[in-house]
C-alpha cells in the first residue's frame, strides 16, 4: 500500500510533486502547528505593532503586537480543519444523493436533479452570503453553510459518473441476481467512481478554503477570538499601507495551500484522460 | 433545397433558444423562492430586529402588522415577487429608503467596473489561451498552464493586497481606495478604479485563458486542421484562417462562462477597495441583516449569472449545426 503510494508520488510531474509537498506541509501545520507555536495565540508579546521579521518574531508582529507566526499556525488549523470537514460533508452528501438518483430511477432522479440544477445557478459566494445573513456565522454553521454551498457541484459530477456506471453490464448482472438498490449503489457503483471523486474532493476543498477565507476577510466568517487565515488578513488590513508582513503572510499561506492542492490534482494520473 | 434545410434548421435553433430562455426564467423563479425561504428562516423577524430586545410584545405585534409580516408566507412571497418584477422590491430597513433607490445608485458603478474588466481581460485571455494552444505541450504551454492553474486558486484579496503594495505603497502611482462619483472626470475615475480592474482581471483572465485554450485545442484535433497542415499552410495561417472561424463560438461560450467569476470576485474586490458598487452594498446588507436589500441584490446577481449562462448556451446552439438540427 505504502509502496504503491510512493511509486504514484514518484510518477507525478514536477508541478505535481511541488503540490504534494505543499499539501503535506499544510496538513502537518494544521495537525502539529499549534504545538510548535513560540508564543500563546492571544498574547501581546512585541513592543511594537506591525514589526518586521526578527529573530524573536519570525513573521513579525500584528496590529496588537501579537506574534504573527503563532497566530498563523493556529489560523491554519481553523482553515484546513473547517474546509476539510466541510468538503467531506459536501462530497458525502452530494455523492449519497447522486447514488440515490442513479439507482432510484427517473422518479427520484428527475426532481432531485432539477433541484440541484436550480441551486447550482446561484453563484456560490452570493448563496453563502444569503445563508450567513439568515443563520449567522458560528463555526458549526460556517461548516454547514460551506458544505451546503458545494453539495450541488459534487452531486452533478457524481451523478454523471454513477448514471454511466449503472448502465454497465456488471451492474445489470447484479440487478438480475436480485441485489437490492443499496447493495448496488454501495458495492457495485461507488467503488468504481472513487478516483474521480477524490479529485473532485480536492477541488471542493480549494473552493471551500477560498470561500471561507473570503467570508472571514469580509468579517462574516470565523468570528473573534477564533481566527482563521482569512480573519488574520482582515484584522491586519490597517498595516497594508506600510506593507506589513502580518497581512502578507496569512494571504500567502492561503495561496500556497490552495495552489498546492490544485497542482497536485492536475498532476494526478488519469486526470487528463477524463477531462 | 439547401436554403430550405437551413431555414428549417434556423427555425429549430430558434425554438431551442426559446426553450432555453423559458427554462432560464423558470430557474430564476425557483431561485427567488429559495432565496425568499432562506431569508424567512432568520431567527426572530425583522420587526423584532428593528425594535430591539426591550420592545414589548404589543409593539412587536403592531410593527409586524404594519410591515405585513403577519400575513401567510405565500402571500408575502407573491407581493415581494410582484414588487421585484415591477421594480419596487420594498423598503431598505437600514437606509430607510426604497431598495430600488439604493440599488439604482450602485448598479451603474458595478456594471461599469464589469465592462472595463471585460475590456481588459478578454484580449489578454485570448492571447494567452491561443498562444498556449499553438504551443501545445511545449515549454511555454506548460509554464502558462501552471501559472493559470495557480492563479485560479489564489484568493482575490492576495491579488488586491499585492497590487496595493506595488502600485500605491512602493510606486505611489495609484490611490489605494477606489473612488467613483459623478463629479469625477474620466482620467481621475480610471486612476481610481485601475486597481480593482487589475485585480478582477487577473482572476478572470486565468479562468478565461484556460477555457480558451481548451476550445482552440478541441478544434486543432479536427480532421480539417490536419488537412490544412498537410497541404502546407503556415501555422499562423492555420490558426487565423482555419481554426478561429470555427473556434469563435466555443470561445464566446468560454468567455461568458468565465465572466461569471466576476460576480464572486466583485464581492471581495469592491469591499477591499471601498468601491461603491452592488457587491459591497450586498456585503453591507449581510452585516446589517437588511433582508429586503439583501434579497434584491441576490436576485440581481443570480439574474446576471443566468443571463451569462444563457448567452453561453445560445452561442453553443448557434455554433453547432447538429445541436441546431435537433
Amino acid at each position: 500500500m505504502i509502496a504503491h503510494i510512493l511509486s504514484q508520488a514518484k510518477a507525478l510531474p514536477l508541478s505535481g510533486k511541488l503540490g504534494l509537498a505543499l499539501v503535506l506541509f499544510w496538513l502537518a501545520v494544521a495537525l502539529f502547528g499549534p504545538m510548535l507555536a513560540p508564543y500563546p495565540v492571544g498574547a501581546f508579546v512585541a513592543y511594537d505593532v506591525f514589526d518586521g521579521q526578527s529573530a524573536a518574531h519570525w513573521l513579525g508582529s500584528d496590529y496588537l503586537g501579537r506574534d504573527v507566526l503563532s497566530r498563523l499556525l493556529s489560523g491554519a488549523r481553523y482553515t484546513v480543519g473547517l474546509a476539510a470537514a466541510a468538503a467531506m460533508l459536501a462530497s458525502a452528501t452530494g455523492t449519497a444523493l447522486a447514488l440515490t438518483a442513479a439507482v432510484g430511477g427517473a422518479k427520484v432522479d428527475e426532481p432531485l436533479s432539477r433541484f440541484m440544477d436550480m441551486l447550482i445557478s446561484i453563484p456560490s459566494k452570493i448563496f453563502s452570503l444569503v445563508l450567513v445573513a439568515a443563520f449567522g456565522s458560528s463555526l458549526p454553521l460556517l461548516l454547514l453553510i460551506a458544505a451546503i454551498t458545494y453539495v450541488p457541484g459534487n452531486y452533478r459530477i457524481a451523478r454523471a459518473l454513477a448514471v454511466n456506471l449503472a448502465q454497465m453490464d456488471y451492474v445489470q448482472v447484479a440487478r438480475a441476481r436480485g441485489e437490492g438498490r443499496f447493495h448496488i449503489a454501495i458495492a457495485e457503483v461507488l467503488p468504481n467512481m472513487i478516483h474521480p471523486l477524490l479529485a473532485d474532493f480536492g477541488l471542493r476543498f480549494v473552493f471551500i478554503v477560498l470561500l471561507l477565507s473570503g467570508l472571514s476577510f469580509l468579517g462574516l466568517g470565523v468570528q473573534p477570538p477564533d481566527a482563521d487565515l482569512g480573519s488574520l488578513v482582515r484584522e491586519n488590513i490597517s498595516g497594508l499601507g506600510e506593507g506589513a508582513l502580518a497581512i502578507i503572510a496569512p494571504a500567502v499561506a492561503i495561496a500556497t495551500l490552495t495552489v498546492g492542492v490544485n497542482l497536485l490534482i492536475d498532476g494526478l494520473p488519469g486526470r487528463g484522460k477524463r477531462a | 433545397m439547401a436554403g430550405g434545410a437551413s431555414q428549417s434548421g434556423m427555425k429549430a435553433a430558434l425554438t431551442l433558444i426559446g426553450k432555453r430562455f423559458a427554462s432560464s426564467l423558470l430557474t430564476l423563479l425557483l431561485v427567488s423562492v429559495t432565496i425568499f425561504i432562506i431569508a424567512q428562516l432568520l431567527p426572530g423577524d425583522a420587526a423584532q430586529e428593528a425594535l430591539g430586545q426591550s420592545a414589548t410584545p404589543q409593539q412587536v405585534a403592531a410593527l409586524r402588522h404594519e410591515m405585513g409580516l403577519d400575513r401567510p408566507a405565500y402571500v408575502r412571497y407573491a407581493s415581494w415577487l410582484t414588487g421585484m418584477v415591477s421594480g419596487d422590491p420594498g423598503q431598505s430597513l437600514v437606509a430607510n429608503m426604497p431598495v430600488s433607490d439604493v440599488i439604482s445608485e450602485r448598479l451603474p458603478n458595478s456594471l461599469l467596473l464589469a465592462a472595463l474588466t471585460a475590456l481588459v481581460a478578454v484580449p489578454v485571455a485570448l492571447a494567452i489561451g491561443i498562444g498556449s494552444a499553438m504551443n501545445r505541450g511545449g515549454r511555454l504551454d506548460r509554464a502558462l498552464n501552471v501559472a493559470t492553474l495557480s492563479m485560479v486558486a489564489v484568493p482575490e484579496f492576495l491579488v488586491a493586497t499585492i497590487a496595493v503594495l506595488i502600485f500605491s505603497v512602493k510606486l505611489r502611482w495609484l490611490p489605494s481606495i477606489a473612488m467613483a462619483s459623478q463629479e469625477m472626470g474620466w482620467g481621475d475615475y480610471l486612476r481610481g478604479v485601475a486597481m480593482p480592474i487589475l485585480t478582477l482581471s487577473v482572476i478572470v483572465i486565468a479562468q478565461m485563458a484556460r477555457m480558451t485554450r481548451a476550445a482552440v485545442i478541441d478544434q486543432m484535433d479536427r480532421p480539417y486542421v490536419e488537412m490544412a497542415v498537410l497541404k502546407g499552410v503556415a501555422p499562423v495561417q492555420v490558426v487565423l484562417r482555419h481554426i478561429m472561424p470555427n473556434a469563435i463560438a466555443p470561445i464566446v461560450n468560454a468567455m461568458a462562462l468565465s465572466l461569471s467569476y466576476l460576480l464572486g470576485g466583485a464581492v471581495i474586490v469592491e469591499t477591499i477597495f471601498n468601491y461603491p458598487g452592488l457587491a459591497s452594498l450586498m456585503v453591507n446588507a449581510v452585516t446589517s441583516r437588511d433582508m429586503p436589500l439583501l434579497q434584491a441584490c441576490a436576485m440581481i446577481f443570480c439574474a446576471a449569472y443566468l443571463l451569462l449562462m444563457l448567452i453561453a448556451d445560445v452561442t453553443a446552439i448557434l455554433a453547432n449545426p447538429r445541436l441546431r438540427a435537433q
